[in-house]
Formats: C-alpha cells, structure tokens, sequence
C-alpha cells in the first residue's frame, strides 16, 4: 500500500506540470497582455512599460514561465489586482466562512443522501420508488438558482424566520444565525443527485451473494438493508465524498453569493468579475492540487475499507 | 476473392446494424415515458426553430406593456385592463398604477403627474448645464489665433463606444406609451417586455447554447479518445495526460478560470467555455470502447483487406460506439443547459441586450422583492419542462440502446 501510495504521489507530478502549464497558457496567452488588463482602459504608454517589467512580463517566455513555477512552489503568488492583500492571506481568511457552511453541510446531506437511498432501495421497482425518481429529475431540472432565490425569499425575507443576509464576526453567530439557512438551501439542492447516485451503490450490494445468506438466515429486509447492505454501500459513498472535497467547497459559491458569505467561492466570483488574475491562479493551480491528493485519500480509504480491493 | 468477402462482411455489418437500431427503437417505443419525453423535447426543438427562422417571438425586445404589468388571469377588472390600454383615461391609469407594483414603469411618467406638467422640454427650453464654464473658455481663447472651444466642439469621450453600442442593437419597434397594454397573457418584466415571448426566445438561446456546447464537447471527447484508444502507445499517453489534467481541476473553477480569461462575453464564449471543459467524460467512454473493439475480429478482417486506419475508425468502429455517444451528448446538452443559466446569471454569460433563462433568473430575483413573480416562474417552468424532459429521454435512450445495462 506504501509502494502504492507513492507511485500515485510519482505520478501526480506530470499531471501537476500540465496544470501548471495550462494555467500559465491560459493567462499569459490566451488572456492576452496582462498589463492591459491591470492597467485599464485610459492609460498611457509608460504605465504599460512598467506594469511589465514589474509583473516581468518583458522577459522571454520560458522565464516567465519560471516566475510562475516559483510562485506556484514558494506558495506566493504576490498581491491582489484589485485590494493588493497579500493573495495567500485572501485564501486563508476566507476559507473559515466557507468551511462553517460546506462542513456541516457535506456531513448532512451525506447522512441524509444515505438514508434516502437505503430507503429508497427498501421499496425498489414499486410505485414509491419510480415516482420519487422521476420527482427528483424534475427537482434536478429546476436551476439550483430557483431554489436559492425562492428560498432566501420565503423563507428569510417573508417569513422573517432566518436573517435576508450577511455574516458576524464570531464563529456562534455566523454558524446559529447566518450558516442555517444557506446549508438548509445546500441540503435541498443536494438531496436529489446524492439519492439517486447513493441508490446506485445499494443497488450494486443487493445481488450479492452475502445478502442472500442473510436473507436465507430470516433477517428482516430493514435489518438486511441497514447493518449488512448499509455497511458495503458507505465505502463508495465515502470515497466519493473525500475525492471530492475540494470541488465541494468550491460548489457553494453561488449560496456564498446569494447570502454575503465572505467565502472562497465568492471570492474567486469576485475574482473573475474584476480579472484579478493572481487570485484566480492561484486558486486553480491549489485547488487542483488539492483534489489529485484527496483522490489519492479517498482511494486508499476504500482500500483500507474493503482489503479485497487490489491497487494497481 | 478478397473482394468477394469484403462485399459480405459490409453487407452483415449494416444488415445488423439496421436490426439494432429498429429493436433499440422498438424497445423505446415501448416506454409510455420515453415517447412522452421525446415529444416534449421535439416540441421545444421546434419551438427553437420557429424562434431562430423569425417566427415567434420577434416582438419580445418591444416595450408592449407597462412595467410589471401582471399576468391576464391576476386582472383585477376586465375593462381597465384591456389592451387598448388608450381607451383608459390617463387619471384612471394613474390611480391603477400602485397597484400593478412598487416600481411602475414608464407608462405613468410624468406625462401625467400631479402637478400637471404634461408638457415635457422642447428644444429651445434646453439648458447646457456648462454654458458659463463654456463662455469662461472661449474668453481664454489661445493667442495664436487657435479657435477656443464651443459647447458643441466638445469632445464626448464615450461617443464612439455609444455609436458603436447604438448600431449593435436591435432596431426596437418603438409603442406610444398610451397603446402600451395594460395586462399580457403571462405578464410583462420591468420594462413591459412580454415574458412569453422573451422565455420563447430564451428558450432559443438556452437551448441553443446547450446544443452547441454539448457537440463542441462530445465532438472533441470523440476525437481524441477515438484515436487515443485506437493506436495507444504514446498517443495514448500524451492523450492521457491532457485528459488527467482536464480532470484534475474542478469543472466549476475550469469554467471561471476560461470565463476570467476569455475577453469578449458573450454566447459564444459560453460554448467554448463549456465546450472546452466538458469533453472529459465523453473521452473516457470512447476510448474504452476503441479499445475493445480494435482487437474485435470485424475489425481486424477490415485490417485484413487494407482498410485504412481512418476508414477503420470511423466507418467500421463508429457506428458500433455510436450509441455511447449519443447518450453522452444527450446528457452533456443537459449539463450544458443549466452551467449555461447559472453563467449567465453571475454576468459571464449572454450579454445584456440578449436573454437566456439564466437573464430572465437575474431580473427575476430583483422582481421577486416587489412581489413580482411570473417571470421567474416562466422561466422555472419552461426550463423545468425541457431539462426533465431531456433528462427522461436520456435515460431512455440509454436503456434502449443498451439492453444489457441495468441501474
């Protein structure tokens, strides 16, 4: 498993150089100058000239391209654009508000996804079961849009029962007062891809062979379903939730939007808006990197979840 | 002779082929489903159509109601609201405009206001707000002679921009305030746009978008993966890396980081952007599948008769994988459809003067707050009834192209 684990770490390093290399691509070449960008519409020839040679962008190509590998290695990628804060201090300040939302978040709707599809798998081919799938299509269908805005609506604006929007200062009332809502919309949103993927992993177990000897022995089918099925089926369900983390963490950009949350999705959002290209670097080449390590956690999780497992 | 078995091979080759497909069409028209979804999809594929030949909705730019103005069936009563909205005396509009909502559009201007100053400034009445600082320039005139400047000589610094704006937009029907409508069929957005016509024609450019996004993707996937599985080696590899990079960054943070760094916005940068992230999927479906069928024996007796490698790929194998991609670009359209609405919603989308579902979400949240809400539910319903539709049909199609699968 040590061998393994570090062939995968080996082979991580070609993927992170063409990372690092698309991104040096894509904001070097395909963005066009960035002095323009920086500079703006009305400016003069010698601010161009000197946004250039500071950012370093007169030297040839392959040195510039250096630059960047040293700050993608130092873990310093310079100012921001647009407030000049320091673009690690952006990530680091940002990231607890984003961690008091998707962190209960990921744990409930995980919890829930499961018992929806255990339950879900209990009924298989009746009616229950076909009309709740086709209702969650329908749910899937909707933008996630329409349930943020119809939700943040009735729920906090009508019905006063959470604040419209904003955030505190410490942890208690950003995670009693202003995190409820956006998770409950979170939670709304998520139920219906995570059933219908989590239904397929319980429906993958139920032809196996052990839970035919259970049957065999006179369990009950709950009893079947939730402690001998339940067990196997949380292996893919936990490999999928680790692998993908850091894109979960990402994914609350738009609720982070809609409720003011000073979090890294609406930081990269505003990132965009105003081109401010070190942040949105930055964030592609970590977060990349991030998700190729929990790729490799969550693999070695169902190895140690499931020793029948080989990895190759 | 090699001919001869050539000719045979072609022959069974096709003879099956037809034979799968009319068992794969037989089996989807079994599904009540299926056919149901398939008609809906069809009916909104038509409905694009007749929208891109100029049929329906080529008014919904036009100002053809008053702002806000609601839906028929939320009348309050049938004769004010008619229409002929110049029958109405303009004091009964006046009183009725509170009603329709907070944000009254221009309909019940100052045309009619209080204080009876019905007459709007005419040309003489103009007033150059610089006129003095004017006058003090042309007092500074230049000793050589130069000419000072005058109000009109004035440089407007965003003239060309203006202009430039001002051609790009489409001529607008121009509707005297007093023919404005007072009530619309499903209602009217803030600036008494009609909300059908305008969800008719972002149906167009949803749709639309999520078609071209979904070939760009499964057109490039296709590719590359065809060839990476078909000759392996270093092909392979080098395809293989792209693909591990492609993976290794999020699709949400791939979308923004080419949406930061595409200068021009608009829909076409939608379907490059979305055409450029979202052939991954495709790409690993496809080169397994080349993989199998390279070493399948059709394939190798085409070798045997010196097909070429091209001919190989896409004449033989092909259709054989056709069904893979087909699903895949049928679940990538729907993908497409909605990353295109939640781009266009955070600004990185169709621009301003255009309208997709995802502009009409935009100006809906903003209407929702003075209760004005049939535009956002035109566009949820709409939206709704295609993806689900869509998404029903998918399903379906993967179950009658391929028997075996079960889920």
């Amino acid at each position: 498993m040590t061998a393994y684990a570090v062939r995968r770490l080996w082979q991580m390093i070609p993927t992170m150089a063409g990372v690092i290399l698309l991104v040096f691509f894509l904001f070097n070449w395909v963005g066009g100058d960035p002095a323009y960008v920086l500079a703006g519409l009305f400016s003069s020839q010698e601010q161009i000239a000197s946004i250039r040679r500071e950012l370093g962008l007169d030297e040839a190509l392959h040195v510039q391209l250096l630059i960047f590998l040293r700050q993608v290695l130092s873990f310093d990628f310079g100012n921001s654009w647009t407030t000049s804060e320091p673009v690690s201090r952006i990530f680091a300040t940002r990231l607890p508000a984003s961690l008091t939302v998707v962190g209960p978040l990921l744990i409930i709707e995980t919890i829930v996804g499961v018992v929806f599809a255990v339950a879900l798998a209990w009924v298989r081919g009746t009616w229950v079961d076909r009309s709740v799938m086709v209702l969650f299509t329908m749910g899937m269908s909707v933008s996630i849009l329409v349930f943020i805005i119809l939700g943040q609506y009735l729920l906090a604006y009508r019905l006063g029962w959470f604040p419209v929007q904003g955030w505190g200062e410490s942890f208690g009332t950003n995670a009693l007062v202003y995190a409820p809502l956006p998770i409950l919309l979170g939670l709304i949103v998520s139920i219906a891809p995570n059933t219908r993927l989590f239904r397929s992993f319980v429906i993958d177990e139920i032809d196996q062979d052990y839970v035919r000897t259970a049957r065999a022995k006179g369990l009950s089918e709950a009893r079947v379903l939730f402690v001998h099925v339940l067990r196997n089926a949380l292996i893919p369900v936990i490999t999928f939730v680790v692998s993908n983390l850091p894109g979960l963490l990402l994914g609350a950009f738009l609720l982070e939007r809609f409720f003011g949350i000073p979090g890294i999705g609406r930081e990269i959002i505003l990132a965009v808006e105003r081109s401010d290209f070190p942040v949105i670097k930055a964030a592609t080449v970590y977060v990349a990197l991030a998700t190729m390590i929990f790729n490799l956690i969550g693999d070695l999780l169902y190895r140690v979840a499931d020793p029948r497992i080989q990895l190759r | 002779m090699a001919s001869g078995a050539a000719v045979t091979t072609t022959a069974g080759a096709r003879e099956a082929g037809e034979g799968l497909g009319r068992l794969a069409l037989r089996r989807f028209l079994a599904d009540r489903v299926a056919v149901w979804s398939a008609a809906v999809v069809l009916a909104g594929l038509l409905l694009v159509l007749s929208s891109l030949a100029g049929l329906t909705a080529t008014g919904w730019g036009d100002e053809v109601a008053v702002g806000h103005a609601p839906p028929h069936f939320l009348r309050e009563t049938p004769e004010r609201g008619a229409p002929e909205g110049r029958d109405a005396d303009p004091a009964v509009r006046q009183s009725t405009g509170p009603a329709i909502g907070p944000a009254s559009g221009p309909a019940s201007g100052p045309a009619s206001g209080p204080t009876g100053a019905a007459r709007g400034p005419t040309p003489s009445d103009v007033v150059d707000p610089l006129e003095v600082e004017m006058r003090l320039i042309g007092a500074l005139a230049d000793p050589r002679g130069r000419e000072a400047p005058t109000s009109t000589a004035v440089v407007d610094p965003i003239a060309q921009e203006l202009a430039a704006a001002e051609k790009s937009v489409r001529p607008h029907r121009i509707i005297p305030p007093e023919e404005r409508a007072q009530s619309l069929p499903f209602g009217a957005d803030k600036w008494g746009r009609d909300v059908l016509e305008k969800t008719v024609k972002g149906a167009e450019t949803s749709i639309l978008v999520g078609l071209a996004a979904a070939l760009l993707a499964t057109l490039i996937g296709s590719a590359l993966g065809a060839v990476s599985g078909w000759f392996g080696g270093w092909v392979d590899d080098l395809s293989n890396w792209v693909y591990n990079v492609f993976n290794a960054i999020p699709g949400i943070l791939l979308i923004l980081a080419i949406a930061a760094v595409l200068d021009t916005k608009g829909t076409l940068s939608v379907v490059v952007i979305l055409g450029l992230t979202g052939w991954t999927g495709v790409y690993r479906l496809v080169r397994g599948e080349y993989l199998k069928h390279r070493e399948r024996e059709y394939v190798r007796a085409a070798s045997a008769i010196g097909a070429s490698h091209l001919r190989r790929i896409l004449v033989h194998v092909l259709p054989n994988v056709s069904h893979v991609i087909l699903v895949q670009f049928s679940l990538l359209t729907v993908a497409s459809i909605k990353a295109e609405v939640i781009l266009s919603f955070l600004g990185f989308g169709v621009p301003v003067d255009g309208v997709s579902w995802g502009t009409m979400l935009t100006e809906a949240q903003n209407d929702l707050l003075v209760g004005i809400w049939w535009q956002l539910a035109a566009a949820t319903l709409a939206m709704g009834l295609f993806v689900t539709a869509l998404s029903l049909f998918t399903d379906a199609l993967r179950d009658a192209l391929d028997p075996r699968l079960t889920h």
